[in-house]
């Protein structure tokens, strides 16, 4: 039996590549059309990847017209994007994948679950087997031991989630804290979503335009408020979200000296996504305030980012590991026994790979 | 036989330390279980040192500043198995251990471990005075490491540089709230302490009962300007610490003034 992935990810191919092959085919399909005898398909945005089992080898172009919308139109050229692991390559690429250390974003979970649907999928409609089973089941195992050993998946990376992370260090849970959303941007509509998310029930958000304002309340399930009356709500607010188009700054340390005045005790975490912003820096300096701006954020996304890189060699090794474990394991070793004896029994398709 | 149980204690103690500096260099610190078994082990071995020496001495071992300082670590230990998990705040056993180890290998290593010529009378009134006192000290320990916490939180999210320990120290106001609940029980048992002082039936030296009044005002003030909202929870934690030093250096003069005053 011999185990093998062919696809293509944002390593090798650009999005209008990726969506050329993405969504178009089932594992079932694949199983029927290339002659795998076992076959699971994952798809996301950045990567279309198809792992099976077969007696024999299953030539690279057999998988490419499977996953083609239009066979005959298909361009010569994206053959190229296609890339092909077998055996032991197989494992390792499909463990890195699961860690996410072949993500855009390194450390990102999202892939783990996508993994997990499309194993899900394939096992319902069996065209994932017992060598798909073991191998997936391994994948999300040694996933799990890299998330808890390492720092792979740590801190946001996302400004919005960057946000968020930042006001839970700050007040623990977020449920019963107050938000004002000051300026109805989509990176504010993203953080205050992101907010909502974690708990926040009392969301409040004041733009000049009110109808703007009544609209983006509607979609975070806060309310609206006046624009003139955003001052007097910084009394009662625990995190400000501010992203006007102001030219000057809205907040300076003299004008939220009185804001402050009876909340000696509780913190005010200010995110200040506005160009050119909307709060003086200098406020960051006052006891008790916590101002990010958007610099800020992505400066901590970056760290986050670069923390994560640090942590890529230990996982590394811990896939290593696994990898050589699942291969040493019967199974695989039979799926390697079979597949080394098909190819030598037929050395046209050997001569293929 | 004794002192091997406390070098034991010391080396479990150690062992947090250790591995606290490792997985924190490595950038993978977690508050795993590994501090508060360590923590919890070096308790165990405390424990039988002081039984082991109060049975020999028969009364409570606070004898000595030797003893005194052993008494304290222990508290501090017995403060943070009772707190720390109550609290969530596990990973104070990686602040609480590197405190307790620095107390324990000073009083194994300087030569303070004095024994008395003639054995001490037991006095009940003296040494509830003392160990609660010693128990309250332990809790303003824990209120002073909560407050160091609370700085390098407070520090990484002011400056925007967040380091690895930032993803495993807790929210500030979660700190903060263990700080003020620390605070609260040091002083009320500090009180209680201060209070059975006056039942011991024999005159204190003068510079003990000062001292020990200064420690009580001073933690007095550190909770007035907190329930009045007159301190900013960073003064109040930058507070704690200067608070358990002062008490601390207190401590040492108290117990020093008092194994003066009761040599021959």
């Amino acid at each position: 039996m011999n185990l093998f992935c062919v696809g293509l990810s944002h390593h090798t191919a650009n999005v209008e590549t990726r969506e050329r092959f993405s969504g178009h085919a089932e594992a079932d399909c694949i199983l029927r059309g290339a002659g795998c005898t076992e076959a699971l398909l994952l798809t996301t945005c950045n990567r279309v990847e198809v792992y099976g089992a077969a007696a024999a080898q299953v030539p690279t172009e057999e998988i490419i017209r499977c996953l083609a919308r239009e066979i005959d139109q298909q361009p010569r050229e994206d053959a190229s994007a296609f890339y092909r692991y077998e055996d032991a390559e197989c494992v390792q690429h499909l463990f890195r994948v699961t860690c996410g250390l072949d993500s855009m974003v390194v450390g990102e979970t999202e892939i783990l679950g996508q993994a997990k649907k499309a194993y899900e999928s394939a096992r319902a409609s069996g065209a994932a087997g017992p060598y798909l089973h073991r191998l997936f089941q391994r994948a999300f195992r040694t996933a799990k031991q890299v998330r808890t050993h390492t720092n792979i998946t740590r801190g946001s990376v996302s400004v919005a989630s960057v946000a968020v992370d930042l006001a839970e260090k700050i007040f623990g849970r977020l449920s019963g804290r107050k938000v004002l959303v000051l300026g109805a941007g989509e990176t504010s509509e993203r953080t205050a979503r992101a907010l909502v998310s974690r708990g926040v029930s009392d969301l409040r958000v004041s733009n000049r335009s009110m109808d703007r304002a009544a609209e983006l309340a509607r979609l975070v399930d806060g309310r609206a408020i006046r624009f003139d009356e955003w001052p007097e709500q910084c009394r009662e607010i625990d995190i400000l979200i501010t992203s006007t188009s102001s030219e000057a700054p809205l907040l300076t340390s003299e004008s939220l000296v009185p804001m402050l005045r009876d909340r000696i005790d509780r913190p005010l975490f200010i995110i200040d996504i506005a160009v050119p912003r909307d709060v003086d820096p200098d406020v960051n300096e006052m006891e008790g305030v916590y101002l990010y701006d958007i610099d800020s954020l992505q400066s901590v996304a970056q760290q986050s980012l670069t923390l994560r890189r640090q942590q890529i060699a230990a996982a590394e090794a811990i896939i290593a590991e696994h990898v050589a474990g699942f291969w040493e394991s019967g199974t695989a070793r039979r799926c390697a026994d079979s597949t080394h004896s098909a190819m030598s029994e037929s050395p046209v398709r050997a001569s293929e790979l | 036989m004794d002192r091997y149980l406390l070098i034991v204690s010391t080396v479990c103690f150690l062992a947090a330390v250790v591995r606290t500096i490792a997985a924190l260099r490595a950038g993978v610190f977690r508050p795993g279980r590994f501090n508060f078994l360590a923590v919890g082990l070096g308790f165990i071995f405390q424990t039988a040192f002081l039984s082991i020496r109060g049975h020999a001495l028969g009364r409570c071992p606070i004898t000595n500043l030797f003893e005194v300082f052993i008494f304290l670590a222990w508290s501090i230990a017995l403060i943070y198995m009772l707190i720390g998990p109550a609290y969530r705040l596990s990973l104070m056993g990686a602040f609480t251990a590197p405190l307790v180890f620095l107390i324990q290998t000073f009083a194994l290593l300087a030569p303070i471990d004095v024994r008395h010529a003639v054995k001490l009378p037991s006095n009940p009134w003296l040494e509830f005075h003392a160990s609660m006192s010693l128990v309250a000290y332990g809790a303003f320990a824990l209120a002073c490491i909560a407050g160091v916490m609370y700085l390098v939180q407070e520090r990484q999210l002011k400056t925007h540089q967040l380091h690895s320990i930032f993803y495993h120290l807790p929210p500030l106001t979660d700190l903060f709230a263990a700080i003020t609940r620390l605070l609260w029980w040091g002083f009320a048992l500090y009180t209680l302490g201060l209070a059975s002082g006056f039942f011991i039936g024999e005159p204190l030296p003068r510079m003990q009962v000062v001292c020990a009044f200064a420690v009580w005002l001073l933690y007095a003030a550190i909770l007035q300007g907190r329930h009045f909202r007159q301190l900013a929870p960073r003064r109040v934690a930058a507070l704690c610490i200067v608070g358990f030093s002062a008490a601390l250096t207190l401590l040492w003069g108290i117990t020093f003034t008092a194994q003066m005053h009761s040599l021959p």
